[in-house]
């Protein structure tokens, strides 16, 4: 706000007398609300703060990334249901640009078949409410799976069952070295793929830096297990009898039926859309530029690579921001299919125990607020890196 | 290469078709015995090459039949749509066995093994669905717990409302204003005291009892309503060069477009009520609504300041230059313009909210989905989830798909006529 301009606009009575207005209506509503919500709570004998973060949760979370249990803070609490959150919007975006891009491209494909089908798919998922589909991969898809004494086995390393998905799980000794032999990759990678483009931009020179980064993000850490001492090993779920009819796999990661639910109504819901904005995107591109393309010869990869791909994701990127932000956003369906998130854990069980509604609901929807500004400020950035650039 | 003398050419025409298809016959027999008759016919070869066998062939056959310019004009066409190239005939063969496989047992399960006939779930005898349960429960589905005695309230009010929508269509523009004014003022407090009651010897019936799928439509009619207007103005502030507006309706409208519907509920759940004076009760569904309405008012507003920012700015001008004021300008020469060219959007934002309101289940209220939850959790009705939801998701899928077309048709309607 240009706070200059703003002391001229006070000396002008038509312009004064309308803001006026505006600001004493939002201060009276304000404190309208906040004197009533004051006597209320007086009433019920709760005073307005954030003290009870701090106190003894004492409830059970049946899925948590760390550690956690009843004795720890409803603020480690609030931490275990946002993880849950992030982790199942990062998997659902995954999924879903994955599904989306190649369900937009096989809109446009020349086989008659494939265009079809995806189109077919598009125009089922994107008219049916995301909390039914939703409540049919969870009440009725997932729980036609197999007890665990008859799962479906993924070459013996691998289970799928009604309880769950069971999946090995990875002991490290000296993660962190690992870690730092990453970052390293990623430094090197960065160093060679400035240092091509410069080979490129100021002698002509090409060097193939994809192949390079490939193989260095794979070589460096490969490179810790042999000099530094990191070691990995697998535990592979095995199936062990509880009672007499009882049966359940112990050892490995148990992936629950909720996140999976969860994860697959989202990517398949939100690749619809995404499917849309790929097709569009690509059709954006004119025609012209494919035949320029075409005329000084290249390759129908180069094509797509060098020319048809840099112009459509100018077009993609803005609305599938969008669209990862509803995706994050519909995370909160979660609390439908008792998938611990931030809504179910916080401004369920905690707001349950604890009757603080204001604090809390107000807290659940600031950290939502904060997680969309912060995808969008993210997203804005990387779609100026790939604005063009005029000298 | 081997495949290269093997090229197929037009001089050879007959062998090749008559090779290709026996081999592309020999993969489709294949999958089909695999899938209905259980029986492998390559169960000697190993594994991998058994379970690929029915793609193997089927490409193989396809390559021979490749031939273009071949003079069949069904052959030529079947290459350039299913077969112009390797990867092109795997991708229709894969699509082809998806097809085999799956749509017959979903079919089965459907329709053939179905059972339609009888009134308890003892008279599925069947291995299909069990579309007894749909049909025993439909009228809760559609009205919830609303008296069966007295939906006809329900059914006159969408009539009255489905009429004067047509009749907007139908009637000459001198009585669309009237219909339209009729809609927006007269229609929703006619509507609400009929469905409700307590007036006109009416029997009172309380919000709780409302659901079902007419719910689905109360919700977001009511809400679709009260949100166009705040929307309108939101979007007008947004565009204000008065700081304190503009400022307060960016932070309004981003506030609400940053949080999910989820949490706005919760809002008017369990929030709201500590907002009133001590001792005022709010009806549920009327928090609902209000929640509902704020929540689509600020995405109406977004599409309405799309149509703003597309209108030239010579429209403004002219209008001032005939010495008209704000208010004047906007709505007598601005809006009508704008919001002609958002129609496509402000339909799209209606179905989005025809999606979201099965929500409305975390405040208690009890629409199409609701009721399904409700009804397979019946000591009586045990098991019958799928066939719910199919039938849930069936229904808003003719009512959703049925839109987006029209907001698609108006959107190339609208583009060619500018």
């Amino acid at each position: 706000m240009n706070f200059k301009n703003f002391s001229i606009d006070l000396k002008n009575k038509k312009r004064l007398i309308p803001q006026a207005l505006t600001l004493l209506f939002i201060v009276l509503a304000i404190s309208y609300f906040t004197f009533n919500a004051q006597v209320n709570m007086g009433n019920r004998g709760i005073a307005f703060g954030f003290g009870f973060l701090t106190q003894e949760a004492s409830f059970d979370i049946g899925f948590s990334l760390i550690d956690y249990d009843g004795s720890h803070s409803y603020a480690r609490a609030f931490l275990v249901g946002l993880l849950n959150t992030l982790l199942v919007s990062a998997i659902g975006i995954i999924i879903a640009t994955l599904i989306g891009v190649t369900v937009g491209i096989g809109r446009l494909s020349s086989n008659y078949l494939v265009a079809k089908f995806s189109e077919v798919y598009v125009e089922i998922f994107r008219n049916i409410p995301l909390l039914l589909q939703l409540f049919f991969w969870y009440f009725a898809a997932l729980r036609a799976l197999p007890l665990p004494e008859q799962a479906m086995n993924f070459n013996d390393i691998s289970y799928l069952t009604v309880k769950g998905w069971y999946v090995p799980k990875f002991i490290w000794t000296n993660f962190s070295i690992f870690i730092y032999f990453v970052i390293a990759a990623i430094i090197a990678i960065i160093f060679v793929s400035k240092h091509a483009k410069k080979q490129r931009e100021e002698f002509g020179k090409h060097i193939p830096s994809f192949y390079i980064s490939t193989a260095l993000l794979f070589l460096i850490p490969a490179l810790s297990f042999l000099i530094a001492g990191v070691e990995l090993e697998f535990e592979i779920p095995v199936l062990k009898q509880m009672s007499a009819t009882i049966f359940n796999f112990r050892g490995g990661v148990s992936i629950i039926p909720e996140l999976m639910a969860l994860a697959m109504a989202l990517s398949m819901y939100t690749a619809t859309f995404i499917a849309e904005n790929v097709r569009a995107g690509i059709l954006g591109v004119g025609k012209g530029q494919k035949e320029a393309a075409a005329s000084i010869g290249l390759t129908k990869t180069q094509i797509l690579k060098l020319v048809v791909l840099p112009q459509a994701l100018r077009i993609i990127i803005p609305p599938t921001t969008n669209q990862y932000l509803n995706l994050t956003k519909n995370s909160s369906l979660a609390a439908a299919i008792a998938y611990p998130d931030i809504v179910l854990v916080f401004a369920g069980t905690a707001l349950m125990q604890t009757g603080r509604a204001i604090e809390i609901v107000s807290i659940t929807m600031g950290t939502y607020l904060l997680l969309s500004l912060s995808i969008s400020s993210f997203m804005n950035w990387y779609n100026q890196s790939l604005a063009i650039k005029e000298k | 290469m081997n495949l290269i003398i093997l090229k197929p050419n037009k001089e050879n025409l007959q062998t090749y078709l008559a090779l290709g298809v026996i081999l592309l016959g020999i993969g489709f027999f294949d999958i089909t015995s695999n899938t209905f008759l259980n029986f492998n016919m390559t169960g000697f070869l190993p594994s991998i090459i058994s379970y690929l066998s029915p793609l193997l062939l089927g490409t193989l056959g396809l390559y021979f039949i490749r031939i273009e310019y071949s003079g069949n004009i069904t052959l030529d066409q079947i290459n350039k749509n299913l077969n112009s190239s390797n990867i092109n005939a795997i991708l229709s063969l894969i699509v082809i066995f998806i097809l085999i496989k799956y749509v017959p047992p979903l079919l089965n399960w459907a329709f053939i093994d179905a059972n339609f006939l009888g009134n308890a779930k003892e008279d599925c005898t069947g291995d299909g669905a069990c579309w007894v349960f749909v049909k025993v429960w439909f009228n809760r589905f559609m009205y919830g717990m609303y008296p069966d005695a007295e939906q006809w309230r329900i059914n006159t009010s969408f009539l009255v409302l489905f009429g004067s929508i047509v009749s907007i269509f139908i009637l000459p523009n001198k009585f669309k204003k009237y219909i339209i004014l009729f809609l927006l003022f007269v229609f929703p407090v006619i509507a609400l005291n009929l469905i409700s009651g307590g007036i006109f010897g009416l029997k009172w019936i309380e919000t709780g009892a409302w659901g079902g799928l007419s719910l689905t439509f109360i919700v977001s009619a009511f809400a679709l309503i009260f949100c166009f207007p705040i929307g309108v103005f939101l979007a007008l502030g947004r565009r204000s060069d008065l700081p304190a507006i503009k400022y307060s309706s960016i932070g309004f409208i981003e506030l609400w477009r940053g949080v999910p519907l989820i949490t706005v509920l919760f809002m008017s759940a369990v929030m709201f009520p500590m907002f009133l004076p001590d001792g005022t009760y709010m009806d549920k569904l009327m928090r609902v609504i209000i929640a509902i309405t704020l929540f689509e008012a600020a995405y109406m507003a977004e599409v309405v300041r799309g149509g703003l920012q597309a209108l030239p700015r010579g429209q403004y001008d002219a209008a001032k230059s005939l010495g008209m004021g704000y208010w004047r300008m906007h709505f007598l020469i601005i809006m009508p313009q704008a919001l002609k060219l958002v129609i496509p959007g402000i339909a799209n934002t209606f179905l989005a909210l025809v999606k979201d309101t099965p929500l409305i289940f975390v405040v208690g209220l009890l629409e199409l989905a609701g009721m399904i939850g409700l009804a397979k959790t019946n000591p009586e009705w045990l098991g019958m989830a799928t066939e719910g939801y199919v039938f849930a998701a069936f229904v808003f899928w003719i009512i959703c798909f049925a839109m987006s077309r029209y907001s698609q048709n108006l959107e190339k309607k609208l583009s060619t006529e500018r």
